[in-house]
Order: C-alpha cells, then structure tokens, then sequence
C-alpha cells in the first residue's frame, strides 16, 4: 500500500472514530424514549389506567427534574431525560407493543394491567430484545412457563395476594367455614379463586366451597349472580374482580346486602375505596395487590410521593399510581447502580438491563426486591385490612403486612405446587 | 324459591335487554337498518344520565324529581341524536345496500366511541342513588331490589307502547305498511322520509333509556355501548330481525335462559346466551317472529 494511500485510510478512520465518539456523546443526551403502557380507555381506564399514568408521571417528571427523594438525587436514567411514549392497551396489546418498539423507536416498556397482554407481549419483547418491566398483570405464567432474558415485573404475581388473603381469613375471621367465589371467566379469575380456595383449605381443611361463579370480562350485570351467592350463603365471598366490574358488583351487591350477610373478600378492593365507600359495607376484606394506597407504610418516601400526588390531581393515589411508579423507579435504581458499577454517567439498555436483574430499591411504598426467577421477578410486602367508614371516610382496620418469605414460593418452586405441598420453608413469624 | 329466583331473575335481565333489542328491531323494521350504532346510543344515554342525574343528586334537590330527569334526560337526547344521525347522514344513503349500512353504522360507533371520550373522557361516571332509592322486596331469603323489579314495569309499559303505537294508531298503520312494503307505501303517498326520522329517533331515544336506566347499577365507562350491542343483535337475531314481539320473546328467553344457568349450572353461563340463538336458528333460521317479506318479480 503506498504512504499516501495509507494516510488517507488512516485519515478516514480517525475521522470515523472522531464521529463515532460524537454520536455516542450526543446519544447520552438524546431522551430515553419510555413506552407507558396501560388501559387508558374503556372500563379498566378509570380505576387502574390513569391512575397508574398519574403515578408514572409524576415519577418521571422528578426524575428529569433531579427532584426525587434520597436515595434518589441525580437527573435522569443515566443522564439521560425521559421522554414518555403513551400506548393505550385497550388496542390490540401485541401490535401496539411492535409498533411502540419499531417503529416510534421506544428503549423500554413499563406496561400492562392485563394478565392476558403480559401473555402475549412477553415473547415478542423477547424477541425484540426490548426491557419490558411488567408493573400491574399477575399472571404467574410469564416466568412459570419459562425463563425470560428482556422481561421483568416488579410487583407481586396474583397467586401472592391469594396465599396471603387466606392466611388474613385465618387470622381474622376463624369462624370462616365456607366459602364462595366470584371471579372474572378468563386466567386472572379463575388462577385467583384457585390460588385463594386451594390455600385455604390448606391452611384450614374443613372449609367448604359453597359456590364458584365465573361470569364473562365486562358483563357489567350480576343481579343472577348475586342471587346464586345469595341462595347459597357462605361465610365468605372471594371476588378478585377489578376495574368497573368491580364497581358494578359493588353498586348492585351493596343494597341486597350480599356482603353484609356474608363477608366480602376483595382482593382488589383498594381501588373502589374512594368512589364507593358508602357502598362497601363495615367488615369487607380489602387487598390492595400488595402494599401501595391506603396501604401503603409510612415513609418519608411516601409522604413525598402522597403529597405531590395530591397536589398534581386533587386527589390521594390508589394503588396502580404506586405499581406503575414502582415499575419506572426500578429503572431508575438500575441505571444509578449500573452508573456506579461501570464507572459511566451513561450507562447503555443493555447495562440497565443488567443492573436490574436481583435489583433491590426504594419506592413510596417500601423496598422491592427482584429475587425470584432469576432476578426477573419481583417479591414485595403485602397486606389486608378490614374496611370501616369512619366519619364518612373510608378506613381500614386489623391491618396485616406479609413478608415475601411468609406468602411466596421460594425461589426454583412452582407456586401451585407450593400451596399443594402447605408451604413448605414459608416464615411468617 | 330456586325457580322463583330464576324467574324474577330472567325477567329483570331481560327487562333491559327489550329495552335496548326493541330499538334496534324497530329501526330494521322499518328501515332495514341493521344500527351498529345502537351500541353508542346506549352509552350515551348512560353517560348522559350519569353526568346531569349525578350533579341532581349531589345537589340535594328532592331525590324522586331526579327519577323523571333521567327519564326526560335519556329519551330526549336519544330522539335528538337520532334525529340529528337520520337527517344527517342516513337520508343519503337510504337505498344503499344493507351491508353498505352496516358499515355505515359501524363507522359511526367508532366515531361515537371517540366523541365519548372527547365529551366525558376516560374515567368512570357514578350515580348510584336512584339504584337505592326506592328500596328492595323481601322474597324469602331473597332480597331483590325495587329499582330492578320497576324496569319490569318499565319494559312492560314500552312494550305496550309500541304495541299500541304501531296497531292503533294512524301513524302505526302507516309504519306498517312501510315495513310490509315500502316501494308500495311510497307509491301510495306515504311520506316514508318523515316516517324514518320518526323511527329512527324513537329507536336511538330507546338505546339511551336503557343505557340510562343502567346507568346507577354501573361504572359508566368507555367501552360499554361496544359490549352491549353484540348481546342485543343475539336478541332480536333470536327473536326474528324487525319484530317487537320476536324481541320481546328473545329477551324473555335469553335472560330466563341466563338466570337458570347462573343459579343451576354457572359454568354455561357464558354458552347459554348464544346457545339459545343457536337453538332457534336451527329450527327457524330467520328468528322466532322473523317478518314476511313479500316476493317481488
């Protein structure tokens, strides 16, 4: 090769490399683009879709602010902004979640309050090789089924609030010895009223089933239901019905007073308690999915999240607020931890996604830790209480906050056959 | 009680569904409409009652006077969006094929499902205080709720309405003789387009008085008038498309058919519905009371 040639080609590479350098620095500075996805439209949207949106905003616009609480203190996921993509999940979930990830460009999802979409979008994030962080759907199928590289959640999977509802049964209502079940007809209803029924008489054999009703996703009317439930009285009636299915049963149950003569136990209760406290009668059961809204523990943390909150919408936020911002604050945590581990102020998805497996972080409502499958799932504290309207406003009483270690299976176990074999290893002390 | 259970049951399910199905039997009836947009009408006049009735309620004022603005309420937005949809739209498209229609309609509950959100946005709506108001019945162990048992009443009275309207009055006889044959009726001086606009107000206000009496057993939320109008075409296919009577039958029987398998066999809940059209179709494959159509050379 002559000299001249030569310095031409060495030329070109300088120059390619300078330009190289360029671009990356000036792709620490581009936005990260974060696909929010949720219900925002139809009957799921009121109670869990924007209130999750609100959570999440609220989070994101501290963290390009600076203005998170400790540990919390540098703008931005490694530097970089975050730009929010909102992708309604009432559409078609696996075509929206391509187009989000091809063609609007989005780095990451937080998404999906359907245990149906996580189904399905779970192997086309793999495929896409996109983070995807779960933050609402409980389905215990997307890490049973298989292990997952790009996807994760960060909250509980529906089967926890089920063990730790019946071991709340037992420890607050002993003279519970029949029970009855209304649940949606799809994996959510029917994995719930299993997961609870089946703990149950773990925990206590001699309980009865009384009756199992499935109605349809969105029937909107129960008034046969009730009265099946009605002419079959049990001592207790599980219902892991959410969004304005349960809304209506709520209104249509509340004046033939089905959960006055027997118990209502709804897992997801928590949303309902500001809309229809005068409907829920003294004594339901009420879960919040974990540990987030009324349930919340007091934290500085959370004292914080509240008010801004409650600023920003008029209102205290329910629990899908606190799971949608959990979800976003684990990629906060994550590239701050892998900020510290790399030595970069930059770090890249792929540097993030690292980080995040087995993570453990701060959010409003306590400490979250990835350590189940693989660092791929989360295990959080959860708790029940007791409703009473208390001078007009919704409370709750006889509040019981499980560990991980008491309610989920260990780490390698099926949860199914955990509750099957009583638990084995389970510490609720 | 289990059977006497099953039947106040039956009858209050399918109390509502006529409400909706007659609308949409009409419409066909008449003007072989096939209104994918019912659908839209029933959620308006539940957003409509839920929004007006609610700040009624919140504002103190006698609550019984709240019961006849949700009526008002929902009949007069339902006959003005229908008037507003015929005059609109469909006046120029009246000879088109039926399924040009259809798609017609269908668009027109896609925009609608829009314009929803642009009005009311996404959250839900409340007005639970008529659903209480008028107490419940003790039946047994039962406890039924009055509310309920008057949309009984309620659908009754619509079905007499339209029975009357149609075969004992003047313009009911005109409406009948549109539905036997409308080339002839025009021929005959019938003045068929403000017979239409008619029809098609009287069938959108009964889309909006069913979805505002639902309105305070419910979160009204976006999404609902797209859940309904499957249900009510299992009615009104069951019961013979542009015949009250068939949908008044097909309501009977679905939601008798619904409340059984809810209290005897829960698991057929969700095949019953669309097992009895299936039943039906088998044997009369154009509905209980489908209409005679007049074979034309």
């Amino acid at each position: 090769m002559h000299t001249k040639t030569r310095l031409r080609t060495l030329s070109a590479l300088i120059l390619a490399s300078g330009m190289m350098a360029m671009a990356q620095g000036a792709q620490a500075q581009d936005p990260l683009k974060l696909g929010l996805i949720s219900f925002y439209s139809g009957p799921v949207s009121g109670p869990v879709g924007i209130p999750s949106r609100n959570g999440a905003d609220l989070i994101i616009e501290a963290i390009n602010n600076g203005t998170l609480p400790a540990p919390y203190t540098a703008a931005g996921i490694g530097g970089r902004q975050i730009e929010t993509v909102y992708v309604d999940e009432a559409v078609d979930p696996v075509a929206e979640y391509r187009n989000a990830v091809l063609r609007q460009g989005v780095d990451a999802v937080v998404g999906y309050a359907s245990s149906g979409s996580c189904l399905a979008v779970a192997p086309v994030a793999e495929e896409l090789k996109t983070l995807t962080l779960f933050y609402y759907c409980g389905t215990v199928r997307t890490f049973e089924e298989g292990p997952k590289e790009y996807v994760f959640r960060t909250m509980n999977t529906q089967d926890v609030e089920n063990i730790a509802a019946a071991r709340y049964v037992l420890a607050t209502r002993d003279d519970v010895n029949t029970i009855s079940g209304i649940n949606q007809n799809y994996g959510w209803g029917q994995e719930s009223w299993r997961d609870f029924s089946k703990s149950l008489q773990q925990l206590k054999p001699e309980v009865e089933i009384k009756s199992e009703l499935f109605p349809k996703f969105l029937a909107g009317q129960y008034g046969a239901e009730v009265t099946a439930l009605s002419r079959n009285k049990a001592d207790l009636i599980h219902s892991s019905f959410w969004g304005g299915d349960l809304d209506a049963l709520i209104l249509q149950a509340a004046p033939r007073g089905l959960f006055k003569s027997q118990t209502g136990l709804l897992t997801t209760g928590g949303t309902a308690l500001n809309t229809l406290a005068k409907q829920i009668p003294d004594g339901t059961i009420i879960g919040v999915r974990g540990n987030g809204g009324i349930l919340a523990p007091d934290s500085d943390f959370n004292d914080w999240f509240r008010a801004e909150y409650e600023k920003k919408y008029g209102e205290q936020p329910t629990f899908p607020a606190y799971y949608m911002a959990q979800s976003v604050l684990a990629l906060k945590a994550a590239a701050d931890k892998a900020a510290a581990e790399s030595g970069s102020s930059a770090p890249d998805m792929e540097q993030i996604r690292a980080a995040l497996k087995g993570i453990e972080y701060d959010t409003p409502a306590g400490k979250v830790s990835l350590n189940r499958h693989n660092g791929h799932q989360a295990a959080t504290e959860l708790a029940y209480g007791t409703f009473k309207l208390v001078d007009g406003k919704p409370t709750l009483e006889n509040v019981i906050r499980y560990q991980p270690n008491c309610v989920i299976a260990p780490e390698g176990a099926k949860s199914l056959d955990w509750i099957e074999a009583g638990f084995p290893g389970a510490q609720c002390d | 009680m289990t059977f006497l259970a099953i039947v106040i049951d039956g009858f209050i399910y399918a109390s509502w569904l006529f409400i909706i199905a007659a609308g949409l039997s009409l419409i066909y009836g008449v003007m072989r409409i096939l209104n994918m947009a019912h659908g839209s009408f029933y959620a308006i006049g539940a957003y409509t009652v839920a929004s007006l009735a609610g700040w009624y309620w919140s504002a103190g004022l006698p609550p019984y006077g709240g019961i006849v603005l949700m009526f008002v309420i929902a009949l007069a937005v339902g006959a003005l969006v229908g008037f507003v949809i015929e005059r609109g739209v469909l006046r120029f498209l009246m000879d088109r094929d039926q399924i040009v229609m259809v798609l017609v309609t269908f668009g027109l509950l896609l925009m609608f499902e829009d314009i929803i959100k642009l009005m009311w946005g996404v959250q839900s709506y409340y007005a639970p205080e008529p659903y209480s108001l008028f107490g419940s019945t003790d039946v047994g162990d039962l406890v039924f709720v009055n509310y309920d048992l008057a949309m009984v009443g309620v659908a009754a009275l619509v079905a007499f309405l339209l029975w009357f309207g149609l075969n004992r009055t003047r313009q009911g006889k005109l409406l009948r003789a549109v539905i036997h044959d409308r080339e002839l009726a025009i021929t005959m001086g019938i003045n068929v387009r403000r017979l239409f606009v008619i029809t098609f107000s009287v069938g959108a206000a009964l889309g909006t008085l069913a979805g505002g009496l639902v309105a305070p057993a419910i979160a009204v939320t976006p999404g609902i008038g797209i859940e309904i109008i499957v249900l009510a075409f299992a009615v009104v296919v069951t019961g013979g498309l542009g015949s009250i009577q068939g949908a008044l039958v097909g309501s009977i029987l679905i939601g008798l058919a619904r409340a059984a398998a809810v209290n005897l066999y829960p698991e057929l809940e969700l095949f019953v519905i669309y097992g009895v059209m299936a039943l039906v179709l088998i044997f009369k494959p154009r509905g209980l009371f489908a209409l005679a159509s007049t074979r034309k050379i």
